[in-house]
């Protein structure tokens, strides 16, 4: 176990380690100067040179990666051009508002998934089956983009129930966690209906059966537990879609969270906020990823690793 | 369950048929896509005009074919560079092994420690605007998926028997490659390819949507969503046109993906 700790840290490392390398190559490949880019096209020369020094950009291509990697292990993200305001600081003030998004369409998937995904499985090639999964077709066909603005337009224009846009009130939630959560509902709830499939053969669900346990406590309590691995896994790895989706829904709700500062910066041409984001969200990833992994060894004691 | 099934291949056709056939005789149709009807700005359906008028009085439908051209013309490119280029580097990797493969596993997982879109997001943004960039964003974000599944099906079907007796008879890697591995690479690379055009379908219109995507007058099906949500009360088919346009076309290329996989049997590696 401690090896496998080990080498999975190692490669938790060495991936950050890239990811770090490839969002710093990111500015180096805006075509042209990314100063002129910046700064437009009315700027002095002056101006220009002093920027140039001032992020760095003066100096060989491997010294500023070696700065650039320095400075994030120390934390230092560099500075906004538009606000002028510690990078680190911008992504600290947002994430609370992505977290809570992102957990709520993640709360969303499962609340759906799990009754549906279910009810497919135990109602096999029944109408309720047939449902839930045109359900699941719908739910992955349907992008972010346009579930928002559906929604907008029945619950809070025609119904008026719900705010458009913003998160000053609770129920500002709702529309953007359903938005973000309907894809991940969707694959989920396909990916508990086929383990949940491959469970309900096995002896130990005859034998609980047999003893007389109704139904409910045979499908709560034997088989979803034993269909929990998968399940889990796919939440780990789809979380990533969900995040990237959480940019998307951000900027249809106005939702002031990581996406909306990412989308803003990148029109702003804000290149160390952009790096900032991409590099924030890209290891909030491969963290979770990791983390899947060891549950994944912890929940299921069968699960050896040998590396 | 015979009856469902063939449903589902008769709408998954006919919305491809659709899509392809506008997206390729858009050129040839006699279409106003950016001309301006200011008397007629946010008018909704008619008989004169099957979907109506957006913001600036241009015709919706004639728009909504432009848009499909657009999509159809991304995705076709995008499947075309990142298929190729991720089997061929899959298949080398796994071919050669040793440090080769190794780099390239590594180069792999960094790729996939990127959210897909996010990655794409980012790349477009900082690469400017405009058809060609979506295009090389989107293959820089496509190859990977290809790459993988191309390395993990060549690294078994290295020790088949047909492989070894085709290099016991002195047959050359590139032969080898090309005449007894790629061939049995068809049919996983092929379902993948499906599911990929409806993802990038998908991110094609979700860059246009932020706006770093296609640049007007052109249309996307994504910016047109864009614009309708500003007008989404008094003229909710700005949105609903080309949403329900993108979610039939979506909607039909998982369906025909879903069939084929469970056709072809996929033994997967």
């Amino acid at each position: 176990m401690f090896t496998f700790l080990l080498s999975r840290l190692l490669s938790v490392l060495i991936v950050l380690f890239g990811v770090s390398t490839l969002v710093f190559l990111l500015i180096h490949i805006v075509p042209g100067d990314p100063i002129q880019a910046m700064l437009g096209e009315n700027a002095t020369a002056t101006d220009q040179t002093a920027l140039r020094i001032a992020l760095g950009l003066d100096q060989p291509l491997w010294q500023q990666w070696g700065h650039y990697l320095t400075n994030m292990l120390q934390g230092h993200l560099g500075y906004s051009l538009y606000s002028k305001e510690p990078v680190l600081d911008l992504l600290l003030n947002r994430i609370p508002a992505t977290a809570l998004l992102a957990g709520a369409g993640l709360a969303v998937a499962v609340a759906l998934a799990i009754p549906l995904g279910s009810l497919a499985a135990v109602r096999r090639d029944t109408v309720w089956d047939y449902g839930a999964m045109t359900f699941a077709m719908l739910g992955v066909s349907i992008p972010n983009f346009l579930m928002g603005p559906l929604l907008i337009l029945c619950f809070s224009l025609w119904l008026g129930w719900l705010p458009v846009s913003g998160s000053d009130s609770a129920t500002a939630l709702i529309l953007p966690a359903i938005t973000l959560g309907t894809a991940l509902a969707a694959i989920l709830s396909r990916m508990v209906r086929s383990t949940l499939l491959d469970v309900l053969h096995e002896d130990y669900i005859r034998t609980a059966y047999a003893k007389g346990l109704n139904p409910r406590q045979v499908i709560w309590r034997h088989a979803l537990r034993n269909a929990a691995l998968p399940i889990i896994t796919i939440l780990g790895l789809q979380l990533g879609t969900l995040l990237a989706g959480a940019v998307i829904t951000e900027m249809v709700f106005s939702w002031p969270g990581l996406g909306q500062l990412t989308i803003e910066a990148i029109k702003r041409r804000d290149y160390p906020v952009v790096q900032g984001c991409v590099l924030l969200i890209s290891f909030t990833y491969v963290v979770v990823n990791a983390g899947t992994d060891l549950v994944y060894a912890w929940l299921d004691p069968r699960v050896h690793y040998h590396d | 369950m015979i009856k469902l099934i063939a449903w589902r291949i008769g709408f998954a056709g006919c919305v491809l048929l659709l899509w392809f056939g506008l997206a390729i005789s858009a050129p040839w149709l006699p279409l106003q896509p950016t001309e301006i009807h200011l008397s007629a700005i946010l008018q909704p359906p008619s008989w004169q005009s099957i979907l109506g008028y957006d913001d600036l009085g241009r015709l919706l439908l004639d728009r909504l074919i432009m848009g499909a051209t657009t999509s159809f013309f991304v995705a076709i490119a995008v499947i075309v560079v990142s298929l190729s280029l991720g089997t061929f580097i899959g298949l080398v990797s796994a071919w050669l092994g040793g440090w080769v493969d190794l780099i390239v596993v590594r180069i792999i997982d960094i790729f996939l420690a990127f959210p897909g879109l996010l990655l794409a997001i980012a790349l477009a943004g900082l690469l400017g605007p405009g058809i060609e960039n979506v295009v090389i964003a989107l293959s820089v974000v496509g190859w990977v998926g290809f790459a993988r599944l191309a390395r993990a099906q060549t690294l078994s079907l290295k020790r088949r028997e047909h492989v070894l007796a085709a290099q016991a008879m002195g047959a050359s890697s590139g032969r080898i490659l090309l005449r007894h591995v790629l061939p049995l690479l068809t049919t996983p690379l092929l379902i993948e390819a499906t599911f990929g055009i409806a993802s990038i379908v998908i991110a094609e219109a979700g860059l246009s949507f932020l706006g770093l995507g296609v640049q007007p007058p052109a249309a996307s099906w994504g910016s047109m969503i864009r614009d309708g949500t500003s007008y989404l009360l008094v003229a909710p088919h700005m949105v609903l046109a080309p949403g329900l346009a993108l979610l039939l076309v979506v909607l039909a290329v998982n369906m025909l993906g879903d069939q084929l996989r469970d056709r072809l049997d996929v033994r997967q590696v």
